[in-house]
């Protein structure tokens, strides 16, 4: 009879420990919704096999667990019942998987609308990069990469001579607008995860990676490196702001670009 | 040879090839130590892989005080925390559950499950464990070199894994570690050829495939699957250590380390982690079929009952091995990899959960009418049920290629991963140990230090790896030394760390217990006979228990029925084992 009781238990408890637990995702801050709402679905559907399943083997046992004179039934097949029970189960996989696909294929298509913001990971910081007053982002090299010029870009393409630079320090996005999130790294693999927009994406050496969101919340968030790399990944945080679109604007103002950045690194090793 | 007449039974074949001899040792040396019985190859399989799986279990709890006391340890620095989580996860998946699945019961069943006097190869059998404990030696030879073993994480992923960014990147570390799968793949190839070969060709006679009990579908799945997946890994191991010693670069892009270009360029770290998931995603079943064959055993024979959908059964077993090979890159719908990818590989992924979820409704219907005998081997069962439901379930958020993104690389995918293979399957590991043991020593174990084992163990590592999914859906990531000060770690979830971390305690000293079980009941426990669960296969029919080198005495068994008649209508006990003639002849037999 313990054993009944316990796994009784076990199902209640999990349940109520989900319903009341204080552990639960951050307040979103960008448009991924449609992720937090397929989770929920997620929930609701294993939720229900898991307790009906563990239930129903508690009942099993309380039912017939071996008295003298018991006899177990024999039944080695039962097609009808395997049937019902596949179907039933593709019906519950559908319905976790159609809406998934449906919000992935909106993760995957990013508006054309998207402002670009590349974002560069190296042990163990973050540096960022706006496009200038062109619009555009200048070519950029892992192998160009100096300390003057921490991001590799290319100093001879002059798309990127008006790109603003903001090594190491505070990323600021204005709110309300969508942004495409290019992803490199100089070193090794890391990946730019802020709890609260929900997306991430790792950044991979020797490639461009992307994902894109709309920041619908303005507030200062931690930005974490979600992929192991090396001694320092904890300490890898940095801080991205979302801004009114005023207060973006009065921020945009007060960075270098590219250029300037060469040349005040040039007057310091000059004096 | 009993030559059995075919009016009797018709679906016995003459025997095809005569009965072989095999090699007798001649000494101690050769008896116990290069033996070339399968049993003894398994009990060496075994011992070494519950020995360094104690190695795992204190890597996991210095990495618990770590998480649960950040600071007050402090001979636990970064460096040495990443090295214990390398090492538990290496440890844990393959040179314990792999080697003690495949390696152990593998080798003790196959043989006295077909009816085998032993596996086809002995002599390859014998280098397979011997090249095993080798690879295990090279890898503990990494907490004594300088700079210690690799930090690299279990999945080793370059270029972090040879860059001085990482513990054992430039030093002796990670050139161990490799090495040490290389021989580990050589030596599970030897073994898993004979596994294989030995189940399609060195089956009693009567043996049918379909005949088979399920632990033995699982197991050779597994190896199948095993002998397909391992060379993936195997490549993808020399072409690290080229990159690492050789100055190639496969897995090496142009590279800054620290304000220094690296002389590497050109390679893709994407296509390691490709090669190491189309071997890592049939991994995990490679742990799991075994464990799925082996609790269907032990829940139809502790049940009393034929186990539910035989046919359904087997055919999920080989879908899920089928299947497992076109899902491995679910673990990169984050890895940058081109995204359309996304919409494949969820829905390959989410499809296995069909066969998956049979094979769980299987089980229960099993358990339905049965009459359950809440032995050790049952309670484990149930364990496993409830765990593996559990860690399938969470499986479904993660496959679902956009759920996964906020949850990859959280503590929502450590609970996950650690509830579905690690607990369910150790679960069926104790329930298979607590069930064979009696066969493997003649004695069984002390049920009182069992049943304290089982339930400090099943809810020690619910109450552990349940929660730890919360901290997940709140967005702590995984793999981090520290978290410090962050919205996604608040007091509460330092208060939750703190809990886990006991119970984790708890559930690893209640481990001592059983090792000490296992050694005390060797002298100290009842007398078993040679058939004390009252089993219909094989391995119990042995003429003496333990089984001598060749099993069967004088005479293979021959195979009359399935392995699941057990409580058929009519016959006088609740089980008829598998080598008995079918029941007309008995009831002409007692009617006469």
């Amino acid at each position: 009879m313990a054993v009944v009781l316990i796994l009784v238990l076990v199902a209640v408890a999990s349940v109520l420990f989900h319903l009341l637990s204080p552990w639960w995702w951050t307040p979103i801050a960008s448009n991924w919704h449609y992720i937090d709402n397929t989770i929920i679905i997620t929930f609701w559907i294993t939720g229900f096999v898991f307790t009906a399943v563990v239930l129903f083997v508690a009942y099993c046992v309380f039912r017939f667990r071996h008295k003298p004179g018991n006899q177990a039934h024999y039944e080695p097949e039962n097609k009808k019942l395997e049937f019902w029970l596949a179907t039933v189960t593709t019906i519950g996989v559908v319905a976790m998987l159609a809406p998934g696909l449906f919000v992935w294929n909106q993760f995957v298509t990013v508006p054309k609308e998207a402002t670009e913001v590349e974002v560069v990971g190296q042990q163990w910081l973050w540096n960022f990069r706006l496009p200038g007053a062109n619009g555009q982002l200048g070519t950029s090299e892992t192998r160009d990469v100096t300390a003057e010029n921490p991001l590799g870009i290319n100093k001879n393409d002059a798309a990127g001579l008006d790109d603003i630079v903001i090594a190491g320090a505070e990323l600021h996005i204005p709110v309300d607008k969508p942004v495409k999130m290019l992803l490199r790294s100089v070193d090794v693999l890391h990946d730019f995860y802020v709890p609260e927009f929900r997306a991430k994406m790792d950044m991979v050496p020797g490639m461009v990676t992307y994902f894109w969101f709309t920041p619908t919340k303005t507030g200062t968030f931690e930005i974490l490196c979600a992929e192991l790399c090396g001694v320092g990944h904890p300490q890898m945080r940095g801080t991205v702001v979302v801004d009114t679109a005023e207060d973006y604007q009065t921020w945009l103002q007060q960075q270098q670009t590219f250029s300037q950045m060469m040349a005040s690194g040039e007057s310091m090793t000059v004096n | 040879m009993v030559n059995i007449p075919s009016s009797i039974d018709d679906t016995v074949p003459a025997a095809e090839v005569e009965d072989v001899e095999l090699y007798h040792p001649h000494s101690w040396w050769t008896t116990y130590v290069f033996s070339q019985d399968a049993k003894v190859i398994a009990i060496q399989y075994s011992m070494t892989a519950l020995a360094i799986g104690l190695v795992a279990l204190v890597l996991s709890w210095l990495m618990r005080l770590q998480l649960g006391f950040p600071g007050y340890f402090t001979f636990i620095d970064a460096e040495r925390y990443y090295q214990f989580i390398t090492m538990h996860g290496m440890i844990m998946v393959i040179y314990l559950l792999t080697a003690l699945f495949l390696g152990g019961f593998g080798n003790y069943l196959i043989p006295l499950m077909l009816g085998a006097r032993d596996m086809v190869f002995p002599y390859a059998n014998m280098l397979s464990y011997w090249l095993y404990l080798l690879a295990v030696l090279v890898l503990v030879a990494g907490f004594f070199v300088p700079g210690g073993p690799t930090g690299a994480g279990w999945t080793l992923y370059p270029p972090q894994a040879v860059l001085s960014g990482t513990p054992g990147g430039q030093d002796w570390g990670i050139i161990l570690m490799l090495t040490s799968l290389i021989l580990f793949i050589i030596g599970f190839t030897m073994g898993g050829l004979n596994y294989v070969v030995t189940v399609l060709q060195g089956r009693a006679r009567g043996m049918t495939l379909m005949r088979m009990p399920l632990t033995i579908w699982g197991i050779f799945t597994a190896t199948v699957m095993a002998l397909l997946a391992f060379p993936a890994l195997f490549v993808a191991s020399v072409m690290m250590l080229f990159d690492r010693l050789l100055g190639t670069s496969f897995f090496m892009p142009a590279i800054v380390e620290m304000g220094e270009q690296l002389q590497h360029g050109g390679g893709s770290p994407i296509l390691f982690q490709h090669l190491f998931w189309f071997f890592g995603h049939p991994e995990v079943y490679i742990v799991a079929l075994p464990a799925f064959g082996i609790v269907s055993d032990l829940i139809s024979t502790h049940a009393r009952k034929n186990i539910f959908g035989y046919r359904m059964m087997v055919w999920a077993i080989v879908i899920i091995g089928a299947l497992s090979f076109i899902v491995w890159a679910h673990h990169m719908y984050v890895s940058g990899m081109n995204p359309n990818f996304g919409f494949f590989f969820a829905t390959t992924t989410l499809i296995i959960a069909v066969p998956t979820a049979i094979k769980v409704y299987n089980w229960v219907l099993t358990l339905w009418r049965g009459d359950i005998h809440l032995t050790l081997p049952m309670l484990f069962a149930l364990g496993f049920i409830v765990t593996f439901v559990n860690g399938g379930l969470t499986g479904l958020f993660l496959g679902n290629v956009v759920v996964d993104v906020p949850l990859s690389d959280t503590m929502f995918v450590v609970a996950h991963f650690h509830m579905v293979m690690g607990v369910a399957p150790i679960m069926v590991i104790f329930g298979a140990i607590y069930h064979w043991y009696p066969k493997i020593t003649g004695r069984m174990l002390n049920e009182i230090m069992g049943r304290i084992h089982f339930w400090v163990t099943f809810l020690g590592a619910y109450l552990i790896f349940f929660p730890m999914h919360y901290l997940g859906l709140l967005g702590a990531p995984r793999r981090y030394y520290e978290l410090g000060e962050s919205a996604v770690n608040p007091p509460s979830a330092h208060d939750l760390n703190v809990f886990i971390t006991l119970m984790a305690l708890t559930v690893g000293a209640a481990q001592m217990l059983f090792l000490f079980n296992l050694i005390w009941s060797l002298r100290n426990g009842k007398e078993a006979g040679g058939n004390p669960w009252r089993a219909t296969t094989l391995e119990w029919q042995t003429p003496t228990t333990p089984p001598p080198h060749g099993n069967w005495g004088k005479e293979l068994p021959v195979v009359y029925r399935w392995a699941y008649d057990y409580s058929v209508p009519g016959a006088p006990e609740d089980f008829i084992p598998q080598n008995q003639p079918n029941s007309n002849r008995l009831s002409m037999e007692n009617a006469s």
